[in-house]
Order: structure tokens, then C-alpha cells, then sequence
């Protein structure tokens, strides 16, 4: 047997490689048995980023699967509550480019409207209101100055009856406008502001 | 015998530098240089797995492939080794130290196929080494390695920070770098 192995290279060579072969396959095989451990450490360090809110505004139905989504590859920037910090420590741990937030509705410009005739005076949207853009006196009806508005909803909340209501504006020839050109490329390091970090 | 040893360690972090001047394992120095604690941590990954994979290739080779006359299928053999034993070391790693898994962890199986390792198995037989000067050899070309990381890494870092003509920014700028960190490193010629 053994000068049959000897003299047939060919024999040897190949009884060399799948031994070899063989013992490497079983060892790993024995460890990954042996040394098995539970869970994906990936998807533990990221679910511990995570705010823990279970909300589900990810598109998961919490926020293990969606660490364990990330850990197979999702996106990072579907987490509202946990907003850029944690996008931030997320990109941090995986290495990979902070992205902003994937917010759910786009923010359309848009303008508070109050129905008149359910509104009962009580001035509370006139306190709210950071920009003065709503006209009205206790017990008389409020409206609303459609230019001084931001749309930025803060009156919507303190409406006790609810009458305040935030459309959208329309596009119309009065309010087109192109698009405001793009910064320009940063041409060399100093253009960024505080780059020097 | 310490001369010899002291000269082969010498020799194999900066006269014959892995990395800069036999232009092995140049996949991580410029993948992974870009900040200074990766580059550390493949750095060590890096020191662990050579030293390893140098041991145990030498005794696949010395043990197996000479008895059987097989020694022309030392390249196979070796990357089949090499695997082995980082995917072993790995499985062990994670169970006994998740520690050390977070710092070696991710980088353990990137070298599996760094042509570094490979490299020194191979050198190791074709320089004759003994056990001993194969295991410090390999030592000795991942300190070296790790060195020059480091250094690099730490480089970039500055770089990025610096002002840098656009057209010559991130890894145009790296590749000139290491271009003049490699002719820095033809200094040490003939030091051993």
C-alpha cells in the first residue's frame, strides 16, 4: 500500500489534498459545533442603538426585526424617534455613510387655514403662533394672514374645537419660482466651513 | 544565534518591508488606512493571523507535503491551511473572548485571502527557514506590515484635514503618499 502511494505521485498527491481536506473539514465542522454562539452579535449591537420604542414607523413590526434587517443590509435611516443621533451611531458602528432621515411624508409647503364659522374666539392659536399670521380678538372669529404664515402648524395643536386645518399651497403663475441654484461643489478643502475638525 | 534572529527581524520589518518594498498585502494598507483605529485593529489582526499561518504552514509543509514528495503543491496546501486556521481561530475567538472578537472580529476573515500570508508561507520554503525563524519571520513581516499601517493611517488622517488640490483628493492623494513612504523605505537598503 504504502509503495503504491510512493511510487504514484498521482495517488499521493491526491490522497494528500482530500485527507487534508477531509481533517480541515472535520475540525471546522467540530467547531462550529463546539464554539457555536447564539445570535448575530451584529444584530445585537445595532438593536442596542436602537431607541427600543417599538413604534414600527421603520416598516417593521419593531425594533428587533429592524435591527436585524439592518444587520442583513437595510438602510439605516428609518428610525424617526431615534432621529440623526441615531443614524449617526448607527453609521458609526457598521462604517457606512450617514444618510438622512427617510422621513415618511415629504414636508409640503403649506398654510394654516382656519374654518370661521366654527371657530369660537378663544385666542389660544394667536398665542401660539410665533409669527403673528393670525388676526382676531377674544369671542370674534380668527383667520389666518395666508402671506405671514410658515406652515409651521404650532396653531393646529392648541385649537380647542379643532377648526384649524393646514393645506397645502398651490403652485399657481403668482408663486412659481425656479428652483434656488445648488451651492457649488466644494473646489478645495477650505471652502467647507469648519472642515478643520 | 540571537545575531541571526535579531537580523532576520530587522530584515523583514524594514529592509524587505512587506508592504512598501516586496508590495504584499497592499489590498488592506489601502483599504483599511483610512482611520487610525481600523488600522489598528487590522494591524493586530494582521500580527495574529501571520504569525499563526506561518507556524502551521511550515509544519503542513515540513510534516506532509516533503515526506510525500508533494512539495510542488505547496500553494494549494498553504491557502487551504490559511483558511482553516483564520476561520478556526475565528470560531474560537468569538466563543472565548467577544472582547478581542470586537477588536480582531470583522478584519479575521478579510485576511484570509491577504497574498501577505501567502506570501510569507511561501517565502518561508523558499529561504529555508527553520521552525523558529518561520515563526519570527512571519512576526517580523506583520510588524512590519503593521507599522507601516499605522503610520499610513495616521497620515491620511492629517491629509483629509488638509488642503488638497480636488482633483488629487482621497486615494489619489493616498497613492502618492505611499509612493513616497516607499521610496523612504529604499533608505534601508542594505542595512542587513
Amino acid at each position: 500500500m504504502i509503495e503504491l502511494i510512493a511510487q504514484n505521485p498521482f495517488i499521493a498527491s491526491l490522497l494528500a489534498l482530500v485527507s487534508l481536506g477531509v481533517v480541515f473539514g472535520a475540525l471546522l465542522g467540530f467547531a462550529a459545533v463546539k464554539f457555536k454562539t447564539e445570535g448575530d452579535p451584529i444584530a445585537d449591537q445595532v438593536e442596542a442603538l436602537l431607541p427600543q420604542t417599538q413604534c414600527g414607523q421603520c416598516g417593521y413590526p419593531g425594533c428587533r426585526p429592524y435591527a436585524q434587517a439592518i444587520a442583513d443590509g437595510d438602510d439605516i435611516n428609518k428610525c424617526p424617534p431615534g432621529g440623526e443621533a441615531t443614524i449617526a451611531a448607527l453609521a458609526d458602528l457598521l462604517g457606512v455613510e450617514a444618510k438622512p432621515l427617510d422621513a415618511v411624508e415629504e414636508s409640503v409647503p403649506s398654510v394654516a387655514y382656519i374654518r370661521e364659522d366654527e371657530c369660537i374666539g378663544c385666542t389660544k392659536c394667536i398665542q401660539a403662533c410665533p409669527v403673528d399670521a393670525i388676526l382676531g380678538s377674544a369671542k370674534h372669529m380668527h383667520t389666518v394672514i395666508a402671506s405671514e404664515c410658515t406652515g409651521c402648524d404650532l396653531c393646529v395643536e392648541p385649537c380647542p374645537v379643532d377648526c384649524i386645518e393646514m393645506r397645502p399651497i398651490e403652485t399657481s403663475l403668482q408663486t412659481w419660482a425656479w428652483d434656488k441654484p445648488k451651492p457649488p461643489e466644494d473646489l478645495i478643502a477650505t471652502d467647507r466651513s469648519g472642515a478643520s475638525a | 544565534m540571537l545575531a541571526d534572529y535579531s537580523i532576520l527581524l530587522i530584515g523583514a520589518i524594514l529592509v524587505n518591508n512587506f508592504v512598501l518594498v516586496q508590495f504584499l498585502g497592499l489590498c488592506p494598507f489601502m483599504g483599511v488606512s483610512n482611520k487610525l483605529e481600523t488600522a489598528i485593529g487590522m494591524s493586530s489582526a494582521t500580527t495574529f493571523v501571520l504569525t499563526l499561518a506561518s507556524i502551521c504552514s511550515w509544519l503542513t509543509y515540513e510534516w506532509l507535503l516533503v515526506p510525500l514528495g508533494l512539495e510542488y503543491l505547496r500553494t494549494i496546501t498553504f491557502i487551504l491551511v490559511i483558511a482553516v486556521v483564520v476561520q478556526f481561530t475565528e470560531m474560537v475567538v468569538r466563543k472565548s473572548s467577544p472582547m478581542l472578537y470586537k477588536v480582531l472580529g470583522v478584519f479575521l476573515p478579510l485576511i484570509t485571502t491577504n497574498c501577505a500570508v501567502l506570501g510569507v508561507a511561501l517565502l518561508n520554503i523558499n529561504k529555508d527557514h527553520s521552525f523558529v525563524e518561520s515563526a519570527l519571520y512571519g512576526f517580523g513581516a506583520a510588524a512590519g506590515f503593521s507599522m507601516v499601517l499605522v503610520l499610513f493611517a495616521a497620515m491620511r488622517e492629517r491629509i483629509t484635514a488638509a488642503d488638497v488640490p480636488q482633483p488629487f483628493k482621497g486615494p489619489a492623494v493616498g497613492m502618492i503618499t505611499a509612493g513616497l513612504m516607499s521610496l523612504a523605505f529604499m533608505g534601508f537598503a542594505g542595512l542587513v
